[in-house]
């Protein structure tokens, strides 16, 4: 297709202009750049941590150490190499204490999350959904807290929680992700900064979304959050993530590790909106968002969902996967990945069948446009002791122009007879008579294709909680405004 | 409302439409008919301002505004409908979605509020009343799964929401049987009105004897070679296209 000078205009026009690329202007405390023993024990200490977390980071360093050459080079994404030196691992905004109320919170944080449309004062706050929002490293404020510790439900930040609820962090925390699991989840381990911590008691249904917003300021400062969610034996909870982060020119580092652990008849759902700084029309900035998320269902029929909407990022890898232990335990992965312009994204997950009767569901969309490279990787492995294991698998890709890529790398390991595993893919793309159709119907050109994305990713959007459905819709048109003609 | 003068169209550097004159007066339903490779379709797409379609010469003027250098949904939102002779599918899509969507755009254009989701449900299910056709419609994905007649009928159905003034239907008696496209005929006869043009793109005389036209056009070599009233139509299907083509070619 041709495109109009019109049309070339346009792409300029949107490509420039990034919604939340803007600085907030607070002094941060910083860790010297670089990376060592003195570093871990400078954040550490920062957080005032007891000895055996301290004693965890720094064995994690040490594998990291031994590692620091042999950055992973299997996934299909290309940056040059990152120099781990020259990075903050700490920073925080500057405050004496932590701030007891929103009141003391400062004024110009919470105009920053006016600006990313986070609701951080209760009275604001989307009916049902709790705010625990991290800027930087630190969380700032925790909303709702009060309502669902009536229901015994801890939901605080990670550094709180290791000094409110040692035990839970020290029986959880690694358990799913073990601090040597790979190069960037000990990255993680030896310098995560904060997250979130929640813990469902057993029985206990979580009455509202549990949501965070994560956000990467501080020049130069890669964030390394630590997410840990435990749903005990019978107990049901929703989390829901979402991201924006301000415009910078250098590549930012972001290593995040989240681990879910569901017990006996416990569920866990969670739902990422992520709309990272994907980097300008020619590629240039961006974020490097290298996750490890993955969720251990420990218990007899649990059951445990992602959802994921990936359009930002200058390069996603990320494979939120799920270990079904229990027998008769449910795994499920329904993930959106957009990639234009020059992003690249190499996501899928891992299924990993243990227990007998476990099934698993995977429907990965992935949307490829300018000249975005969209991989999908995905292991289902099915063990010696997984008799009736299933699992289902499909894999659509949708390409937008002649420049971008779509590829999909599925691994599959059956050591069971009894197993079902089915596997389907296809390739598609945006015809110029769906274009042509929609337009005469008075769409233009950018709306159709927004509402042809939205229709080929429907199966997924309708797995995200109501509120998030809604931004994520419109988050997929704005991704690839200008990406045809 | 539609005044075609000297119109010359190429597809792939090859001159298709080589001087169309034709003028559809508000509130007539006109009729153009031709042999296979007449240059009926290009007409269509070329009203439609689809962008394979080169004018090189000529113009096309709606309502006294040349359309020529018009996008395709800024003559939609100016009121201008093609009824596809192969609708397109949309997977994922409903044509409630859709349509919502498409009739806001319109609306927007002229300046009229846009239709919440309750205003828009009761708007569709008087129009699917009036052509009698099923709810299911609306929340079925576009074209996917439909039968060629359905198809058809669903150009029609998003004709009635869009209220165009002047509809293009290009072939949309093609592939339908006799029920299908005595159903697709009530459609077009309930959408007659005054003040909407109709032109009606055919290769078969059948269509006119359910939807009787004003006035028919024969295209023929991309040249209207005879136009005339409704019994033109009927002279056509007893002699077919040979003597025209015949004449055309001398």
């Amino acid at each position: 297709m041709v495109a109009s000078p019109q049309t070339v205009e346009t792409i300029r026009a949107l490509a420039g202009d990034y919604k939340y690329g803007f600085v907030t202007d607070i002094e941060s405390e910083l860790a010297p750049k670089g990376l060592n023993e003195e570093t871990i024990r400078f954040i550490s200490a920062k957080k005032q941590e007891p000895a055996w977390l301290l004693e965890w980071r720094l064995k994690a360093f040490r594998v990291w150490q031994q590692h620091q050459d042999h950055e992973p080079t299997w996934a299909r994404v290309r940056y040059p190499k990152i120099d781990y030196q020259d990075i903050h691992y700490y920073a925080a905004p500057k405050s004496k204490d932590r701030p007891k109320s929103l009141d003391e919170v400062d004024p110009e944080l919470l105009e920053t999350y006016e600006k990313l449309g986070i609701p951080l004062r209760e009275r604001e706050a989307l009916a049902g959904v709790a705010v625990d929002a991290v800027f930087d490293s630190i969380s700032v404020a925790t909303t709702f807290k009060d309502k669902l510790k009536e229901m015994g439900i801890i939901f605080c930040s990670i550094s709180e929680a290791v000094r409110e609820h040692p035990e839970l962090v020290r029986k959880y925390l690694g358990s799913v992700v073990p601090y040597s699991d790979n190069f960037f989840a000990t990255l993680n381990s030896a310098v995560f900064s904060d997250g979130s911590f929640v813990y469902v008691p057993p029985g206990v249904r979580c009455p509202m979304e549990l949501s965070t917003y994560f956000r990467i300021n501080a020049r130069s400062s890669g964030q390394f959050e630590r997410t840990l969610i435990i749903a005990d034996k019978g107990s049901y909870v929703s989390y829901l993530e979402g991201c924006t982060a301000p415009m910078r020119d250098e590549n930012q580092l972001h290593a995040a590790v989240v681990e879910l652990v569901a017990l006996e008849d416990a569920e866990i759902r969670y739902a990422t909106v992520q709309n990272w700084y994907p980097g300008d029309k020619d590629g240039k900035g961006g974020i490097y968002n290298f996750v490890t998320k993955r969720g251990a269902c420990r218990g007899a029929r649990s059951r445990i969902s992602w959802t994921q909407v990936e359009t930002g990022s200058a390069i996603t890898w990320k494979y939120p996967s799920v270990i079904l232990q229990g027998d008769d335990s449910v795994g499920q992965f329904y993930s959106v990945a957009v990639t234009n312009n020059w992003q690249q994204a190499d996501t899928g997950t891992k299924m990993i069948h243990i227990g007998r009767n476990t099934r698993s569901t995977i429907i990965s969309k992935g949307i490829s446009a300018g000249h975005g490279q969209n991989t999908y990787r995905g292991l289902v492995r099915v063990l010696p002791r997984a008799e009736n294991a299933r699992n289902y698998s499909q894999c659509d890709s949708l390409l937008i122009g002649p420049h971008c890529g779509g590829h999909t790398v599925p691994y599959i390991e059956v050591k069971n007879r009894s197993a079902r595993v089915e596997h389907e893919a296809t390739t598609s793309k945006i015809g110029e008579d769906q274009l042509f159709y929609c337009r005469q119907r008075g769409l233009s050109e950018e709306e159709a294709v927004a509402m042809i994305v939205n229709g080929f990713c429907r199966e997924v959007l309708q797995k995200l909680p109501m509120e998030f459905a809604v931004e994520a819709q419109k988050l997929l048109g704005v991704s690839l405004e200008g990406s045809v003609g | 409302m539609l005044n075609i003068e000297n119109l010359h169209v190429e597809v792939e550097g090859k001159e298709i439409l080589r001087g169309v004159d034709l003028v559809l007066p508000a509130g007539e339903v006109h009729a153009v008919m031709g042999p296979n490779g007449s240059g009926k379709s290009t007409l269509a797409h070329v009203l439609a301002g689809h962008e394979g379609y080169n004018v090189t010469q000529g113009r096309i003027l709606y309502r006294g505004h040349d359309l020529t250098a018009m996008e395709p949904e800024e003559r939609a939102r100016e009121g201008i409908f093609l009824a596809f002779q192969y609708p397109v599918e949309i997977p994922g899509v409903t044509n409630a979605n859709f349509l919502k969507s498409a009739v806001n755009a319109v609306r927007k254009h002229r300046g009229e509020p846009e239709l919440d989701a309750i205003e828009f449900l009761k708007l569709a299910r008087d129009k699917l009343a009036l052509l009698r056709m099923d709810e299911k419609l609306l929340s079925r994905a576009i074209n996917i799964g439909f039968s060629g007649g359905e198809k058809k009928r669903n150009e029609i159905f998003q004709m009635a929401m869009l209220d165009p003034q002047l509809a293009v239907l290009d072939e949309t008696d093609s592939g339908l049987d006799i029920d299908a496209l005595q159903v697709v005929a009530d459609g077009i006869n309930a959408l007659r009105r005054p003040g909407r043009s109709i032109l009606m793109i055919t290769h078969y005389q059948r269509l006119l004897n359910y939807v009787v036209p004003d006035w028919v056009h024969v295209l023929v070599r991309g040249r209207i070679v005879k136009s005339g009233g409704k019994e033109l139509a009927q002279e056509l299907e007893a002699k077919g296209y040979a003597d025209m083509i015949k004449a055309a070619a001398a």
